[in-house]
């Protein structure tokens, strides 16, 4: 009787074994992939807003200060998003006839509250406190990437539990002098003064990885 | 899956009851007959993890369905972890209204109406969206605490099931439509002088209806209607019993805080009444031990169904209305009060004298209280007896009325209205909130059963019905107005002392209420005035316009008007011996008729928080059960669940019946509030078929006892569940009690097993490395033992024993006061409104599977002398959160480490990371944790989904959860710190943040804080001698600790 299998069957074999394996770990890496790329977290995507709002033009060009418009970063979990009242407060003197504000204007007429699509978008059960971040000289800039060079906004960093966690062990090398936070060109404190900032700012940092600072 | 009751457990044989208890020496602490009798089905029960775990297949599933099954699901998990993320909006404000900040809550200061009368609040809300309800510390009848009502009142708001629109004659219509109707009705009785209208009512005590309700029936508009005032739950015999003492009405207000010796006839003053509150906070002074209270309050209950108020006293005794009547005229002769009526009967008892030994030794500084149930001349009689002793003045005083009452012949009782309406005098009837077809007395007709064939009401040409519910009333009236909910509407109420409030909104109403105000200002002026401004004018007076601004700012911020309390009055005590003494009925049985505890007269019927909350002594969920005594259950051959008819002139009702320990002799309990139908009219889903309608039993004659109710037992059964048997820790000496005299004796009160010694150090002395600290935190050192091992020598693995950060940061603790905790259950409710806990249903209550983080344990004691356990036994509340164990079992089983330790020493329960193996909840000794077996939290519901605490993540199905610390709180508090501190420190100052069942608690049991504060209460707590661990010897270490109960039983009587 002739033989079945041929030996260069064999070797067919060993590839079919291993492409399978390559096929089941590529497959698992590329989801992992998949959920870390711009697709999935929202990263470096830019989304239709009512109002093409460049914070380029009113940080840089400008030079209005963040808490202006998002005041209750400060002191509170929300940052704060202006009414419709604070644009009007400079656009009811400025460009109060550019077709562009329009939506503004109509706002302000029907007292009907303009409607942002959300970027920065965490899960139901992360709770994010703006107010200590800021406290304990986490810049804007941090997590909201250089948003005076964005004539359109968009999420600058993946902002997934990993992200969070990367800072969350070790803030050291990303914290800024109080004085820098709200400013989009500071620069980071050296790894040696920030370990200095931890100390004086009272920064746990074995702490900051219990569960119920975000979870709860 | 057979449902498994109580009754399950088999016969509750006396004989071993008794042989059980023969051996043992001391008191015996147990939690239902089963346990104490040791059955074998309740020892199988108690050994499963959850009762009634994975047997949803009520099919046996095949191999292929399996398959099939396991592939889809499989499949699933796959999709659902690579779900898109919704894409969301900000919506910012257009003009931003002041003190709004996102993320921050503000409070604002308002009432609840109980039965007419007020008790202050402060409302949490959250971006215009009340969330949840607290006491206003500065208000005399809350002094910041709140009832299990008030804490549930946040889910009335956002009912579904509330009326939405107005009504005629069932079908939809407008406001409008209805004004005009109203505008007709009023021009055509301004001309007969209101001759033909009618008003229906509970309890007024708003100033501003009251003046409208004058103004109406004033000369100028309708001099000849009447007004009737109404409540199935109320203070008409209180008020009644003050006018035959005094010859006049005023408000009787008691002083528990200055009494030494408190007797209660029937009175539960901890749970009825609007000063319940505050006697339940005096009451918890009076009793702790301490340099300020030499002279402990001692308290005894006569009464025939256990309440917690006989749970609370030092000796109670079971006995009948009629009894309870002759121990009222005892005491009245022993104290000299001589003109009592010659149908007075007394009652012999030898310890009735010591009784009055007692009350005579505390003159001025004693009081006796009677019950609502109690007739009128009960009440007058101790008045009476108040006087002879020398209490008025002390701990008794009287002062001007606080309800509103109708002009001189122009007031009337439900039965006088009904009387009117079958004369045909009635032409227009304003039933204002009440629902007199659910719960008028049966015999009055306003619901179409027994001898009417239709409601009364239908012989009203007009009927305008103001209800929260479109209910069985609704359904009868001409128009029907949904009403405003009290957190919607501006209003006005009065407290207990007279005290006013001015109730604001939290929230324009859902459904478009109105409250009664408006539909009277209707009446007046020809149109409605908006409520806030009919407020203002009651409360203008002569005020200039900057001067009524500021007391009005002012008035809204405190949440109380200053000065409104009502003026002493001087009253004289008119002789007694005329006054009709209360017959005694004939029959052996006597029927009860008792406010369910937290359902109450049924206007809660549709809360499921309410309706899922265990009843205080019972335990009973979803239900209203019969109570009887063991004996009578014997005598007449019925355990928990069978069913009893019962027939009373005629009518007849069939109900399960539950052996209640502690209950008179021969006597049945009914609680109303319970078995509303959609065939009555009711449209309420949550509280349609639940228990069963004892209304229809009830009448004016036997309004709260009867005598002549035939009993027959039907043979049927029917499922009761209690939550009693589960979540059991086996009686591990769990409860300590002792007595105020022991105490004096030695402090370290209880027994203390497994050579357990309660060690004085202070709390914290140690520091961080010290391996021996951890064991003096909780104030136990094991004797004998080394500390770090506990007392079975078992050491936790390193990461399972955190060790605290020193003195440094927070290291919270909580301790509860068994001395203090009366088991009115408002912690509970307050712990599921601010934590967004599901209610679950009957039939999964049934099964274990009941989600309250914070359970309240309720135990019998029983010295072993005693012949029948259950006659009387003493009994004790233990409310058990989560330990929140330094060395915390669960955590070392977790797979996924859903469950860990922060340096706060909270064990933390992360619901995104759990995977719902229940390793946990199988290794916690406590038995705390709860399982969301199916989907639980209503997410579909869109005017639920406002209710809900938004800093508390709402848990899916598969995820464990549990106590929590309110953690929200902590992080918020500690945030708050941080950012205020100079240097960032983020220590709270010890007892800045208070958790949900602490703020609610009215007798302040629950302390809870930052133990590193060495000033904090609860650092004081834990070095108080009386602390102790539960499971100690398990070497858990819980933050959470007790203070043993103290009793102060008088010992001139033989238990």
């Amino acid at each position: 009787m002739a033989q079945l299998f041929r030996p260069s069957v064999n070797t067919i074999a060993r590839l079919v074994i291993l492409g399978g394996l390559g096929l089941v770990f590529g497959g698992v890496g590329l989801a992992y992939l998949f959920a870390g790329s711009p697709y999935q977290t929202g990263a470096t995507l830019i989304r239709e807003q009512p109002v093409a709002f460049s914070h380029q033009h009113h940080v840089a060009g400008l030079g209005i200060d963040c808490r202006y418009c998002h005041s209750s970063v400060e002191t509170s979990a929300a940052a704060g998003m202006p009414p419709t009242y604070t644009c009007m407060s400079c656009h009811s003197q400025v460009w109060n006839q550019a077709p562009m504000l329009a939506p503004v204007r109509q706002s302000l007429e029907e007292n009907k509250p303009l409607e942002w699509n959300k970027l920065h978008q965490l899960p139901d059960y992360a709770y994010f406190h703006h107010g200590i971040h800021i406290q304990k000289g986490v810049g804007c800039v941090e997590c909201h990437g250089r948003v005076d060079q964005m004539p359109l906004m968009w999420k600058a960093e993946p902002q997934t539990m990993s992200w969070c966690l990367d800072c969350h062990r070790h803030p050291e090398g990303r914290l800024r002098k109080p004085e820098d936070v709200f400013k989009m060109d500071s620069p980071r404190l050296p790894v040696e003064e920030g370990l200095e900032l931890l100390k004086t700012h009272n920064i746990p940092v074995d702490r900051l990885t219990n569960c119920s600072v975000c979870h709860r | 899956m057979s449902n498994r009751t109580r009754s399950d457990f088999g016969s509750q044989d006396l004989s071993e009851l008794r042989r059980k208890l023969a051996g043992s020496s001391g008191p015996q602490y147990w939690r239902s007959l089963e346990e104490l009798a040791g059955t074998e089905e309740f020892e199988r029960y108690l050994h499963r993890e959850f009762p009634e775990q994975a047997a949803e297949w009520h099919d046996p599933v095949g191999r292929r369905q399996f398959l099939q099954l396991m592939g889809a699901s499989l499949a699933l998990a796959g999709v659902s972890g690579c779900v898109v993320r919704p894409e969301d909006k900000i919506v910012p404000y257009v003009k931003a209204p002041e003190h709004v900040v996102p993320g921050k809550p503000l409070y604002y200061a308002s009432a609840a109406v109980q039965e007419g009368y007020g008790s202050g609040i402060l409302v949490e809300s959250h971006l215009g969206r009340p969330t949840k309800v607290e006491g206003n510390p500065s208000h005399p009848a809350s002094l910041g605490a709140t009832d299990l009502f008030t804490q549930a009142s946040i889910l009335n708001l956002y009912d579904p099931d509330r009326s939405q629109s107005v009504t005629l004659n069932g079908h939809l219509t407008s406001w409008d439509a209805l004004l005009n109707a109203l505008i007709d009705l009023r021009t055509v009785q301004l001309a007969k002088k209101g001759a033909g209208v009618r008003f229906l009512t509970g309890t007024v005590t708003s100033p501003t209806v009251a003046r409208l309700m004058d103004q109406v029936l004033g000369p100028k508009f309708f001099p000849q209607a009447r007004w009737h005032q109404y409540e199935p739950v109320g203070h008409a015999n209180r008020r009644a019993g003050i006018r035959l003492a005094t010859g006049t009405d005023a408000e009787a207000v008691h002083h528990i805080d200055k009494a030494d010796v408190v007797v209660s006839l029937d009175a539960d003053f901890l749970s009825w009444g609007p000063s319940k509150l505050r006697d339940a906070r005096n009451l918890a002074i009076r009793r702790e031990p301490g340099p300020e209270n030499k002279n402990p309050i001692r308290l005894y209950v006569v009464e025939p169904t256990p309440s917690i108020t006989g749970a609370t006293a030092d000796h109670r005794w079971p006995l009948s209305s009629e009894e309870i009547q002759a121990v009222a005229a005892t005491l009245a002769r022993a104290v000299g009060v001589s003109d009592l009526p010659s149908a007075a009967t007394e009652l012999k008892a030898p310890w009735l004298a010591t009784l009055v030994a007692d009350l005579q030794k505390s003159k001025g500084k004693s009081l006796v209280l009677a019950g609502e149930t109690q007739p009128p001349a009960i009440h007058a009689l101790v008045h009476a007896i108040n006087q002879a002793l020398g209490n008025v003045g002390q701990t008794l005083t009287y002062h001007e009325p606080v309800a509103a009452l109708a002009p001189e012949g122009q007031s009337g009782s439900i039965s006088e209205l009904a009387d009117d309406i079958r004369a045909g005098r009635v032409e227009a009837l304003f039933i204002l909130g009440n629902n007199p077809v659910y719960d008028a007395p049966s015999e009055l007709g306003f619901a179409a059963t027994g001898a009417e064939s239709s409601s009364l009401l239908l012989k009203v040409p007009t009927v305008v019905h103001l209800g929260l519910f479109n209910d069985e009333t609704a359904q009868v009236s001409t128009w029907h107005i949904p009403e405003a909910h009290f957190l919607e509407s501006w209003g006005d109420v009065r407290a207990f002392d007279g005290s006013a409030t001015i109730i604001q909104p939290l929230i324009a109403p859902l459904y478009g209420g109105r409250t009664a105000s408006e539909v009277l200002s209707t009446l007046i002026d020809g149109t409605p005035l908006p409520s806030r401004s009919l407020v203002e004018d009651t409360w203008r007076g002569n005020r200039s316009d900057s001067d009524f601004t500021a007391f009005w700012t002012k008035s809204l911020h405190d949440g109380v008007i200053a000065d409104s309390a009502a003026k002493p009055k001087s009253v004289s005590l008119k002789p007694l011996a005329d006054i009709s003494w209360p017959k005694a009925g004939t029959g052996k049985y006597e029927l009860l008729f008792r406010p369910d505890p937290t359902i109450w007269d049924g206007s809660h019927s549709n809360n499921g928080w309410l309706q899922e909350l265990p009843k205080p002594m019972t335990r009973v969920v979803w239900d209203n059960p019969a109570l009887i005594s063991k004996k009578t259950a014997d005598q007449e051959g019925l355990k928990d669940g069978d069913i009893l008819k019962l027939t009373l002139n005629g009518r007849i009702l069939k109900v399960p019946v539950w052996v209640n320990p502690g209950h008179a002799e021969d006597a049945i309990t009914l609680t109303l509030g319970f078995g509303r139908s959609e065939d009555a009219g009711y449209r309420g889903r949550v509280g349609a078929g639940v228990g069963f309608d004892t209304y229809s039993l009830r009448t004016q004659n036997g309004f709260w006892s009867t005598r002549g109710v035939l009993v027959e037992k039907t043979g049927e059964n029917y499922p009761l569940y209690s939550t009693q048997g589960h979540n059991t820790m086996v009686g591990r000496d769990l409860i300590r009690t002792g007595t105020h005299a022991d105490y004096a004796h030695d402090p370290t009160i209880g027994p203390t097993p497994y050579g357990v010694v309660m060690h004085h150090e202070a709390a914290g002395d140690h520091g961080a490395a010290n391996g021996h600290g951890h064991a003096e935190e909780t104030g136990i050192t094991p004797h004998g033992a080394d500390p770090a091992k506990g007392l079975i020598g078992f050491e936790y693995p390193e990461p399972y024993r955190r060790r605290n950060d020193g003195e440094l940061g927070n290291r919270w603790g909580m301790s509860i006061n068994l001395n203090a905790c009366i088991g009115c259950a408002a912690c509970v409710v307050a712990c599921q409104a601010e934590n967004n806990i599901p209610v679950v249903g009957k039939d999964q209550v049934g099964r274990g599977r009941e989600m309250h983080w914070l359970r309240i344990d309720r135990y019998y004691a029983t010295e072993s002398r005693d012949a029948e356990p259950s006659a009387n036994p003493a009994t004790h509340f233990q409310p058990i959160p989560c330990m929140h164990c330094e060395t915390a079992p669960c955590e070392m089983v977790c797979p996924v480490e859903a469950t860990s330790h922060s340096a706060e020493g909270l064990n933390e329960m992360t619901y995104n990371r759990c995977v719902g193996t229940r390793y946990c909840s199988n290794n916690c000794p406590y038995k705390v944790r709860r399982f969301n077996f199916f989907q639980y939290s209503d997410q579909l519901t869109e005017s639920l989904k406002l209710q809900r605490n938004p800093d508390v993540s709402v848990r899916t199905r598969g995820v464990m959860e549990k106590c929590t610390y309110c953690v929200q709180r902590l992080t918020k508090a500690r945030i708050e710190a941080q950012i205020k501190s100079p240097d960032g420190n983020d220590a709270v100052p010890g007892d800045a943040v208070a958790t949900a069942c602490q703020q609610a608690c009215p007798t302040r049991a629950i302390v809870f804080g930052n133990m590193n504060d060495r000033s904090s209460a609860v650092a004081k707590a834990k070095e108080d001698p009386r602390n102790y661990s539960l499971l100690a010897e398990l070497n858990t270490r819980p933050r959470t600790t007790y203070l043993a109960k103290l009793t102060n039983p008088n010992t001139a009587i033989e238990a």
